[in-house]
């Protein structure tokens, strides 16, 4: 029925968990008390009358972690085969590896050296 | 070959088969047993480490603590459970309302998904499925985007901050989280988390991985600090300048998936280093051994029941060592700042998971029966 054996078992698990979530906010849509008032939904400012939305530019730093991220995260993802196949492949892999990673390093090198890894 | 551990769903299969049942059908309602089974232990582990929290902080500030719910506040959680179902659950105006309610869900649901593969015994885990610690990487992974969501949904200052500094920070550690895992995936040739366990038996305490991968298991402990979010990297939650983080406009059940997602965050971190750093459900003497000693079988029934109920103790106990530590550092450390903490992670953090990963295949070159073959 499944190729691949084990992650029906996945499936299910994943049908499970997502019931809990909806049954823990349908139980409290019953059993919490509602209110009403103007006031009540306003936004939390510290009790300062809220100024403007929250919607607004944010700082760049953000994204440029999440690229240099996706970069050695996707890298981090090559590296899994690698690592379950190393026993099978021996030097050659290592040097391989090796020659892999020098180039991430540059690259880790590179962003510090530009400044992508600095907060200030 | 004949697998050791008890085989509970060979025989509830065997069982209802002989019952008249089709095999198919006890398959069907075998499944969902562990499950619950499951769900139910994370949650109840939830409540003992909520407890624990308060009292073990309570005993660092040289407080009594909860004392009043029960006989030495235990009933607590149970309390605070309550509380939280029958408090308004407020939707702010200004908010995304879709947004604001996936936020927490997308928080939730991958800590509790992982449980999947988080083995207590031979047999006694979910799914054995093959890529075991890819898929707990993975499906942590989603944790950010639900973050993000909530930090953005909510429409408030503080919880935008308070997102996008979760979702970097999370970002930032998964990497070194990541590379020491597969410096451990090296020793054991696979990725399924029964290997990872077994690869580590032989010799008892002296063949963990601990003593194998000192600098990894330091890496994995620092970034599964930071992925959980305890002090001190509690940034995204810095309750001085960002009121709650993420969490400043929910209330009421959202607010509880928040907390359950963060404690079972914290238990599952601390299964997992269990698993792969001390070498999951074994005792510190291999059963075998003893087994051999007392001139019992292996294949003795008492035997593998006592065995898969030691395993189950010892993984809980090891796990809440980890999870004491975390407490107890929680009134040790200041809070790190948030350029300290990037640093951390991507100047120093990054490149020793890197020098580590390369040292342990050159050792596993140079020892290969020491290094897992």
């Amino acid at each position: 029925m499944f190729v691949l054996s084990g992650y029906e078992y996945l499936l299910v698990f994943l049908i499970l968990c997502s019931l809990l979530p909806v049954l823990a906010l349908g139980a409290s849509a019953l059993l919490a008390p509602k209110r009403r008032g103007s006031l009540r939904r306003s936004t939390y400012e510290s009790g300062m009358e809220p100024f403007g939305q929250a919607w607004i530019q944010f700082n760049i730093r953000y994204y440029m972690f999440a690229l240099v991220f996706v970069i050695f995260d996707v890298e981090t993802v090559f590296l899994y085969p690698w690592a379950v196949a190393f026993h099978r492949l021996g030097l050659l892999a290592f040097v391989e590896a090796l020659i892999f990673i020098a180039i991430l390093v540059v690259g880790l090198v590179y962003a510090w050296r530009k400044g992508a890894l600095e907060w200030s | 070959m004949t697998k050791a551990g008890i085989d509970l769903q060979l025989g509830f299969e065997t069982a209802l088969q002989n019952l008249g049942l089709g095999a198919g059908a006890a398959h069907a309602l075998w499944m969902p047993l562990p499950m619950l089974l499951l769900i139910i232990a994370a949650t109840l582990g939830v409540m003992v480490m909520t407890w624990l929290e308060r009292k073990i902080s309570a005993a660092a500030q040289q407080r009594i603590g909860p004392n009043m719910a029960g006989p030495q506040g235990v009933l607590i959680p149970i309390a605070d459970g309550i509380k939280l179902l029958t408090k308004e659950d407020v939707l702010p105006i200004l908010a995304d309302p879709v947004l604001f309610t996936l936020g927490p869900i997308l928080v939730f649901l991958p800590v509790f998904l992982c449980y999947l593969v988080v083995p207590f015994g031979q047999n006694l885990l979910i799914s054995n499925i093959a890529i075991g610690v890819f898929f707990l990487i993975a499906t942590s992974s989603v944790q950010p985007i639900g973050l993000l969501m909530s930090g953005y949904g909510s429409n408030n200052k503080y919880s935008l901050l308070g997102g996008l500094r979760a979702a970097a920070q999370s970002i930032s550690y998964e990497l070194p989280l990541a590379l020491s895992v597969l410096a451990v995936v090296l020793m054991s040739n696979g990725l399924d988390t029964v290997g990872i366990v077994e690869q580590q038996s032989g010799l008892g305490i002296l063949s963990w991985n601990v003593w194998r991968q000192p600098i990894g298991f330091v890496i994995f402990l620092i970034s599964a600090l930071a992925e959980t979010e305890r002090i001190p990297f509690d940034l995204p939650e810095a309750e001085e300048e960002l009121v709650a983080g993420y969490q400043t406009e929910y209330s009421g059940m959202k607010f509880a998936l928040f907390y359950l997602g963060s404690y079972a965050n914290l238990l599952l971190a601390s299964l997992i280093a269990a698993v792969l750093y001390l070498g999951g459900w074994s005792f510190v003497v291999p059963v075998e051994t003893i087994a051999a000693l007392a001139g019992i079988p292996l294949d003795n029934p008492f035997l593998q029941i006592g065995a898969a109920a030691l395993g189950i103790v010892m993984t809980m106990v090891k796990a809440f060592i980890f999870i004491f530590l975390a407490i107890l550092l929680r009134w040790t450390l200041p809070r790190v700042r948030i350029d300290q903490l990037l640093d951390l992670g991507w100047k120093f953090l990054l490149p020793v998971s890197f020098v580590n990963l390369l040292l342990t295949a050159a050792l596993k070159l140079a020892f290969p029966t020491f290094f897992g073959g």
